[in-house]
């Protein structure tokens, strides 16, 4: 038996001919070899990129303490997650600190917050670097005192010596005293005697959140602030042929209006005045448009005809093992969208020369370049600060608001602008998360074990953030126009479209095939999970049709498939605390469903059970319980945890059953919450329970996006074992159930 | 000009009078719990309560609301004192953004004051024109229900009046 090999795109494409065999070799040599021996290991986490402990942590002589994250708070808590790991490293009260999130001037460049990465580079940096400065200010301690090191400790921001000898922090942190380089490795406290981390620590953003306290970049108000609407253009490509602008230069309040090329804005003293100008302003704009749209109702056969690379990633082959019965299926995914409940929002001001952008976009420095691209400024010039916006799981148009207020805040020297889109705009113009299709064949083998298993998956890219001013809407319509950049595959072990599409179980033939679209007649980019969201649903939905053609329960199934022991502990977990039992029965109507991953293969594990409902005379499916286990390394916050696994769940449980963007030849047509219908409080489930595996001192593994797969194929599932019938296009609408019970 | 009473307070409004509630909450009287979500009326992230009721503030135009009462989150309490809702959202760490949280917490205050003892169907029910992306609605339901509690402990709240202080 070959070994398995995991192939990277970035060395597919670089090898050229002898894909396979060079692959082999690769993969042959990093297993037998391992990693090749360097000098010294880079410290761990963002500390790799940004090794200054102080570009980290600051400690004033004051004795105040600043913690310094490159990442965004995008309402997943993990600035209280953060908070607490910097208390607890340097021995100090959590509320003794303060932290400060993404700013281009202030904290160090850790790319995006995404991909679950926050608590792995930003939490592990934090950490790192506090128990490092720790150290150090007990090293100085020590050299004051004229005493070693062991005698001393530390204690509520102090080092202390014995005979009640005590030197607070601030008196220690003279000169530049954390201005080095992290080593490696730290000691790090043992996590038997935690105080802060492993608790749930109420979250430091909730009480302005409920008190109607200034949370978010929408509630910022700049003195001389004015407001500034946006008119898109109806469709993608659409050009303005004509626009008399007097009529609404004329309009109450209206202070300028902004036109560059396609970019077309209206700026006015009060908010509604300048909503009303915008309207005034749409109804005087001429646009020629183009029908360039694909047919939205055969999304399979629009993706398997666009051009595509096509790659194989994964391979393993034992000729000794052979299946007898073959099964094959094919999933659809539609595009779907991020829905932000608040429309995209920022906040810009040119002072002499200077740009200053306040953006819930996840990326302050790749946001910075992208604008100071588009404006033709240095990036030092560039200064962007995330404040937080409404929830947006990936990326949706904050960049682009970003984009917008800085074009116009650019014709408005000393003048901060704030842009807000209408709810149409957030509908229309943001990249959506884009259509996949996986077609799946695998065999049973006399064992009740699958023998063979292939997995094919088309997909776009998953990433157009910016990544270039082409990346921004202002920018591809100004009329000296940035070209959109050409989409780039997300190379693997991560992946994008191939998110999780290789099998995290054991199989003695395994191919898998990711097809990587480029062109993308819909505005596409990253959301939440990425690929991993299709990938996981197919597979897991794939496993099931497996079980019942070997007469397996399915959690015994996937166990029989699973060597990875925290894997297999996360679905007995689940399994266990939902009650599953082989050869169970649901009630009349209702249906039990299983599903696991591990994200990306390398990030947190989660188990999901569920129990759904089925109304036969409608076809209406309504989630009545799901009880989900999740591993991701140690727990900062358990209640943190469970609220993002909570909310994966039932974010995942309406696109699965909900969500698809409409579109005619020309336009979107899904632009309100009418026409893009998500969950209501009347498909809210009796109960969600989560469990979580603790594993003090292992790694943070990300869990912000590892619900979104097995969310998903536990509701198809239990569909499936509620009606007999498999659904394997989403979303799992009632009609299609309806269809699917009445065929 | 029109005399618009927030929180039990009289403000003198210069805004044309078919501007949303909203517009003047948030530019006029710079309060920051409405929230625009839609403009449409569909999401109930700008809800606030109109002598009583619980009103979709950006589909309300100005001129509707002489001489009413007009409450709004940051009406019935603050950081160091919190109403019970606001408690209850707290305790229950109900928010992930929490970008459409105070219109819910304030349909939930509506619904609470006119049945402190409402059923879980009730509040769903009352909750159904209200979106929540993050999928924090366990932990809303959660909360509200331990609002009515709270209420049900506390003295008597003159929120009706547009203020809790």
């Amino acid at each position: 038996m070959s070994a398995p090999v995991n192939l990277d795109r970035r060395q597919l494409l670089a090898s050229g001919g002898a894909l396979i065999v060079s692959f082999s070799l690769h993969g042959a040599f990093a297993e037998d070899q391992g990693a090749p021996a360097t000098s010294a290991p880079p410290p761990p986490g963002s500390l790799k990129t940004s090794p200054y402990l102080d570009s980290w942590i600051r400690i004033d002589a004051d004795g105040s303490i600043t913690v310094f994250t490159g990442k965004a708070e995008l309402g997943q808590g993990f600035k209280t997650a953060f908070q607490q790991v910097a208390a607890e490293e340097l021995d100090v009260s959590f509320a003794s600190l303060k932290v400060v999130t993404a700013d281009t001037k202030l904290t160090a460049n850790e790319g995006y917050t995404a991909g679950s990465h926050s608590m792995q580079d930003s939490g592990t940096a934090i950490q790192n670097a506090a128990a490092q400065a720790r150290a150090l200010l007990i090293a100085e301690a020590a050299k004051r005192f004229d005493l070693p090191v062991k005698r001393l400790k530390t204690e509520n921001g102090a080092v202390i010596g014995p005979n009640g000898r005590r030197l607070s922090y601030g008196e220690l942190v003279a000169g530049d005293l954390l201005h080095v380089q992290a080593a490696p490795t730290s000691k790090l406290k043992d996590p038997a005697t935690f105080k802060i981390m492993g608790k749930s620590v109420p979250r430091v953003d909730i009480p302005a959140k409920v008190t109607g306290g200034a949370a978010y970049v929408q509630d910022m108000r700049p003195a001389g602030m004015v407001h500034a609407r946006v008119v898109r253009p109806p469709s993608y490509g659409a050009e303005l042929t004509e626009c008399n602008t007097s009529v609404v230069e004329k309009m109450p309040g209206v202070v300028k209006v902004v036109r560059d090329g396609n970019f077309l804005a209206v700026v006015g003293a009060k908010e509604f005045q300048t909503v009303k100008a915008m309207k005034v302003l749409a109804a005087a704009a001429k646009w020629k448009e183009t029908a360039r749209l694909p047919k939205q109702d055969d999304l399979p056969s629009v993706l398997t005809s666009l051009p595509s690379q096509t790659s194989t990633i994964f391979e393993r082959n034992d000729p000794t093992v052979t299946g007898q019965k073959a099964i094959e299926a094919t999933y659809t995914r539609p595009y779907q969208s991020h829905g932000s409940i608040g429309p995209s929002c920022a906040v810009a001001e040119l002072v002499d020369g200077a740009m200053t952008v306040w953006t819930h976009t996840q990326g302050v420095y790749p946001d910075r370049q992208a604008i100071a691209e588009m404006l033709h400024m240095a990036p030092e010039n560039v200064r962007c600060i995330h404040v937080e916006g409404s929830g947006c799981y990936g990326h949706n148009g904050a960049d682009d608001a970003a984009a917008d207020a800085a074009l116009i805040a650019r014709a408005l020297p000393d003048t901060p602008v704030r842009v807000q889109w209408m709810r149409e705009q957030e509908h229309s113009w943001e990249p959506f998360g884009p259509a996949m299709m996986t077609r799946l064949k695998a065999s049973l083998g006399g064992d009740g074990k699958i023998a063979d298993w292939n997995f094919e998956v088309w997909s776009n890219t998953h990433s157009m953030r910016p990544g270039g001013a082409g990346c921004l809407l202002a920018a591809q319509g100004m009329e000296q126009a940035f070209a959109v950049p050409p989409a780039k595959p997300l190379p693997l072990p991560e992946g994008g479209g191939d998110r999780n599409a290789i099998p995290i179980y054991t199989f003695p033939n395994a191919h898998v095939v990711h097809h990587f679209i480029p062109d993308m007649p819909l505005r596409i980019s990253a959301m939440r999970s990425l690929g991993a969201y299709h990938n996981v649903f197919s597979i897991e939905s794939f496993m099931d049709e497996l079980a019942t053609l070997s007469g397996a329960d399915p959690v015994e199934f996937r166990l029989r498939h699973l060597d990875d022991p925290r894997g297999r502990e996360v679905i007995e977990k689940a399994a266990q605390a939902f009650g599953w039992r082989k050869g169970q029965k649901a009630p009349q109507d209702r249906g039990y469903g299983f599903a696991f991953a591990r994200y990306k293969n390398l990030a947190a594990y989660c188990a999901i059970a569920s129990e759904v409902e089925v109304n036969r005379e409608t076809g209406r499916p309504r989630l009545v319980r799901a009880v989900a286990a999740v591993d991701s390394g140690q727990v900062v916050s358990p209640d943190g945890l469970i609220n993002q696994i909570e909310g994966a769940i039932m974010q995942s449980m309406s696109w699965t059953l909900y969500e698809s963007v409409t579109f005619d030849e020309t336009r979107i047509t899904s632009i309100d919450w009418q026409t893009y219908p998500i969950l209501r409080f009347d498909a809210v489930p009796d109960s969600i329970e989560v469990h979580i595996i603790n594993r003090p001192g292992k790694p943070f593994l990300g869990s912000g996006e590892t619900g979104q797969g097995p969310a998903a194929a536990s509701i198809a599932n239990a569909i499936a074992n509620a009606t007999g019938k498999r659904l394997r296009d989403l979303p799992l609408t009632r009609k299609r159930i309806k269809d699917a019970i009445d065929a | 000009m029109m005399t618009l009473k927030v929180n039990g307070q009289d403000h003198t409004i210069d805004a044309e009078p078919d501007t949303p509630l909203l517009y003047v909450l948030r530019d006029d009287l710079q309060l920051n719990a409405a929230k625009f979500g839609c403009g449409l009326g569909q999401c109930g992230s700008c809800t606030v309560i109109v002598d009583g009721r619980a009103v979709l503030s950006c589909v309300t135009p100005l001129v509707l609301l002489e001489g009413k009462q007009v409450t709004t989150l940051e009406g019935l309490g603050s950081v160091s004192e919190p109403a019970p809702i606001q408690r209850a959202f707290t305790e229950e760490q109900a928010a992930q953004c929490g970008y459409c949280i105070a219109g819910m917490m304030m349909r939930a205050q509506a619904l609470l004051q006119r049945n402190p003892k409402a059923s879980d169907e009730q509040i769903r029910a009352e909750l159904a024109p209200h979106l929540c992306r993050c999928g924090t609605h366990m932990r809303i339901l959660r909360a509200v229900r331990r609002a009515a509690t709270l209420m049900d402990t506390a003295e008597l709240l003159p929120a009706e009046q547009g203020s809790a202080r």
